[in-house]
Formats: C-alpha cells, structure tokens, sequence
C-alpha cells in the first residue's frame, strides 16, 4: 500500500465549459523504489500529461501525486526531468547548464569545491567530460542528451523522470544512450519513470510497461511486468523468447487500440 | 492585442533588415583585410595558392572600389558644367581642406574642428541613448512579462511612437528651459520604442522549455531573469538596441540645427546660413560614417553578447 511513488486517481480536464477536453481518466499508479516504469500509448494519448503532472508542471483537476510520503503539486528538486529536445541552456557551457542544476539543488549542503567536484562526476558518468568547456550548438545531438541526463541525475532526484528521452535520436544514437541510462540506473538504483512510444526500448529498459488507452479520457489500459533478469544485453535480447514475447504483448495491445481507438471510450 | 505586438515586431523587423542589408555591404567591405592580413602573416609556399587568393580578394574589394570610383565621376562631371550650382567633390575637397587636415583646431565659440562637433552630438547621443537603453529594456521587460502592463500601456505606446523626433522639440523645451537637456531628450524619445518593443517581444518569445528548465529547477525571480530571461531575449533586445542606435543619430542631426551651439547638426545649419556648401558635404560624409560605426559597434557587442544564444 505505502508504495514509494503513488498517483493516485488523478484526472486532468484542460479548459472549461464546453470546449472542455477530458485528457486523463482516473489514472491509478504505484511505483516501488528503484523501479523503472515505462509508460507507453499512441501519440496524444496523455502520456506526457501525466509525466508532467508528476514533475510538477501540471496540475491535477482531482487526485493527486504522493511521493516519498509527501503530496506533490509543483516541480521540486526531488523529481527531475530529461526533456525530449534536451533543453540545455544554449548560452551556458556544458559545464555550467549541469552546475546551474547542482548549485541550486546543493546550495546548503555541499560547499563551492564539493558542487564542482559533483558537476564534474556526473559529466564523467555521462561521457561527457571531454566537452565541459563546449555549449550546446558545439555538440551533436546525442550529446546534448547526455548533458541533459547529467543534468537531471546531478539533482539526485528521488524520481528521474524521462519524456521521450531518445525520440528526436537517430538509431544508433538511441540505442547507445539506452545502453548508458541502463547502466547508470544500475549503478545508482534510481527510481524512473519514461515515456516513450517505442516498443523495443520499453522492454529493454522497463520493470514495467504502462500502456494507455486512446485519448481522450486516457486511463492506463494494462501494465506489463517485464521479467528479464538484469542487466539486459541488448543483442542477447534479440533471440530471448520472453523478451520477443513480451515485445509482442505490447505491439498486440498498441496495434488493437489502434484499430479500434473508440474501444475504451465506450 | 499579441497580434499587435507582433505586427509592430513586423514594423520593425522591416527596419531589422536594413541593418541585415547594411552588415552584408560591410562584410564586403570588412572581408579583404582578413584575406591580405592572413598572406601577410604567413606566406603561402604555392604561388598558385596565393594568385587564387589575390583573385578571391579582388573579386572582393574591386566591386567596391569601381562603384564607388563612378559615382565620385558622374558627381564630379554633372557639377563641373558652367552654372553649376553644387560642389563637385575636388571643389569639397580644395574648400574643406583646412578642416579635414585640422579636425582638433578651437577658436572659441562654435568654431572648433570637425571632431569636436561630433563629439559635442555623440556626448548627446550617449546620454539620451543610455537613458532609452536602461528605461526601454525596463520597460521592454514589464511590458514583456505582464499582460495587464501591456494592455494599459500599448495603446500609449503605439500613439507616441509615431509622433516624430521634432515633435517633441518644443515641447521638451517648454519643459527643460534648456537646449542641450531638450535635445537630450529627444535622442532619447526617438530610441526608446523599438527597444521596448523588441525587447517585450523578446520575452513573450521566451521558449517554454527554457521556463519549464527554470520551473524544474526551481529558479527564484531574480535567477530566472539573470539566468533565462536575458539571456534569452538579448537577440531582441539588440536588434531593438541597433534600430534605437541609428534613430537616435538620425534625431540629432535635425534636434542640433535648431537647439545651436557645437555640434554636428548646427555645423550643417551654419555652414547653410554661410553658403558654405562644401562643408555641408564634408559634414555628410562625417555623420554617414559615424553613424555607419555607430551601428557596427551596437552590431558587434550584440553578436558578442548573444553568441550561441541563437542555436537551438
């Protein structure tokens, strides 16, 4: 019952009165600690929605988000986010977007020296650190990502929370970030909640697959539990019978949605 | 009433791309000292190498150097006939001698040298563009960030902001009981709305993603203006502080020929009243350059400021 993450029955209505627009419907989830969940569902479906309610940028119109015990309702540093488009400050070196995040977040607790010391560290887990110096426009893509993962571990969140993280990667890129987010989530145990609308990187990565009904009024349609022991290597997966199974489970569900969106609604 | 700030960013984005226009003849200008600085530098072993780069620097400053070769002749030829009424530009030069050679002279009163009177209407274009430059950013801002604020105060600004600089001449006057504070004031006036506006539309254009970083981050109000606000907006902002420059030396010219004493704008007025017409061309050709530096100089810090903000 005392999960570390609840959202707990939230409904989200944009506008009022008759241009009114029902976007989630009555979405219940429970996240354990160090768990990585994935929410998956077609395009608009909400569930950036309830990603950004969770981070706090959103507010609920009923229901609510308890984290560690504690209501949520407006963006704190204990939930981080990695945004799609990586949203580095473009003004800011690499070096000084991650220490923006760390001095704000570490002010009281860790001295000038130590921030610095944090900033470099994470840059270093990321890969990053042979372009501290470097601002966004001086790097590729997935780089960029990187940065912006640093960005969000650097605050030690208590929830790391992914909205299309990879989804403006091309291929090989994504699959080489994957393969870092698996390892750092590995190695620090850090709660994680991603949205995401590829199949293949749901089950890799996920504890748990969420998947959404249509909009509007989305709710969660089913949650898979995805029980491949960690960590995963990617080209092993490829021949896995549970993996491809699941990997199925979830085209099977998407795919019927997608046929016949109106199905929940009803 | 976005729409109207908008438009008005339109107004302006008009008078943006003469500057745009302006920085390509400069970089035509500007280009072959880069070229003939770097073979200065370091002589290329290959002869080939260095023809070629001869050629790329002709092609560059010939264009240039022709056209205006031209215009100084069809100049000189259409003022040269008998009953000419015009100087032509040996006859400027011949007259104005004295005073190109001696830009510094003072003999009292309003009889200095040339790079006095500019410097008397620069030191008014840095005290009244200064002024426009802190309250047109602080305006800019608030106009910017709040919709009530933009709602009382566009209509004031969209009436005033067509009222031209000259206007204000008689009445800053009436006000000051001063000239130099009257044209002053007028440089100020006349630079102040496009740094407004420019700088307003800055802000509103502010990426939501910047503000959600800020939200996630928890910025309080004043890190998220140093750290996500100015920053962000500074394009704007320039491109409204480089309109502002180049009103603002457009006003003094005409605000000195009446307000007196020394400065460009009266030289011109008196050299008229002393049918010195040579000298009106020399200060011509005076106020067309410092107004052309004027605006690489605003031109120039921008581009300094605001590096890497424009990329995505």
């Amino acid at each position: 019952m005392t999960s570390y993450l609840s959202i707990e029955h939230i409904h989200k209505t944009f506008g009022e009165g008759p241009t009114a627009s029902e976007v989630l419907r009555d979405v219940d989830l429970h996240v354990d600690r160090g768990e990585f969940i994935s929410i998956i569902g077609h395009s608009g479906c909400g569930k950036s929605t309830v990603l950004n309610i969770v981070a706090g940028l959103l507010e609920t119109s009923t229901g609510a988000v308890i984290l560690d015990g504690k209501e949520v309702s407006k963006p704190g540093p204990d939930r981080s986010v990695v945004f799609q488009n990586h949203s580095l400050l473009p003004w800011l070196t690499v070096r000084d977007n991650v220490a923006l995040a760390v001095d704000k977040t570490f002010k009281g607790t860790k001295s000038a020296a130590e921030r610095r010391e944090w900033v470099l560290q994470t840059l270093d887990m990321v890969g990053m650190s042979h372009a501290l110096d470097k601002r966004p426009d001086e790097i590729s893509g997935g780089m960029k990502q990187r940065v912006g993962i640093a960005r969000a571990l650097a605050m030690e969140p208590k929830v790391l929370l992914m909205d299309e993280p990879f989804g403006a990667l091309d291929a090989l890129t994504r699959a080489h970030l994957q393969d870092e987010v698996m390892r750092i989530q590995s190695e620090l145990g850090n709660t994680v909640l991603m949205v995401t609308h590829d199949v293949d990187e749901a089950v890799l990565l996920s504890d748990r697959i969420v998947m959404m009904t249509n909009g509007p009024a989305a709710t969660i349609g089913e949650i898979l539990e995805i029980d491949l022991p960690k960590p995963r290597e990617r080209l092993a997966m490829a021949d896995n019978a549970q993996y491809n199974h699941y990997r199925a489970e979830v085209l099977r569900f998407l795919h019927e949605r997608h046929k016949n969106p109106e199905s929940e609604a009803a | 009433m976005m729409s109207a700030i908008l438009d008005r960013n339109m107004t302006f984005g008009a008078g943006r791309e003469r500057p745009a226009a302006a920085e390509t003849s400069t970089a035509a200008v500007a280009r072959p000292a880069a070229p003939s600085a770097r073979s200065g530098a370091a002589p290329p072993p290959d002869p080939g190498a260095w023809g070629r780069r001869m050629r790329n620097a002709a092609a560059v400053v010939l264009p240039p150097v022709i056209v205006t070769a031209i215009f100084l002749l069809l100049w000189e030829m259409m003022t040269s006939s008998q009953g000419a009424v015009l100087p032509g530009p040996s006859q400027v030069i011949t007259d104005t001698w004295e005073l190109i050679v001696n830009p510094f002279y003072d003999y009292g009163g309003n009889d200095v040298g040339m790079a006095w009177q500019l410097l008397a209407s620069l030191e008014r274009v840095a005290y009244g563009y200064a002024l426009a430059v802190v309250a047109g950013i602080g305006l800019g801002v608030l106009v910017g960030q709040s919709t009530w604020a933009m709602r009382g105060l566009d209509p004031l600004f969209q009436v005033l902001r067509t009222v031209p600089p000259l206007a204000w001449l008689p009445i800053s006057l009436a006000a000051f009981q001063a000239s130099n504070p009257s044209a002053i004031f007028v440089i100020f006036i006349t630079a102040i709305w496009p740094i407004i506006i420019n700088t307003s539309v800055g802000i509103r254009n502010i990426s939501q993603d910047y503000v959600n970083v800020a939200r996630v981050l928890r910025l309080n109000g004043f890190e998220y203006f140093t750290k996500i606000m100015l920053p962000a907006a500074a394009p704007y902002v320039f491109s409204g502080l480089r309109i502002g420059i180049g009103l603002a030396w457009l006003a003094i010219v005409a605000a000195e020929m009446l307000i007196g004493g020394v400065g460009i704008g009266f030289f011109i007025w008196d050299a008229w009243n002393a049918s010195m017409l040579s000298d009106i061309v020399l200060a011509l050709v005076y106020v067309g350059l410092v107004g052309f530096f004027l605006d690489r100089l605003v031109a120039i810090v921008g581009k300094w400021v605001t590096r890497g903000t424009q990329a995505g």
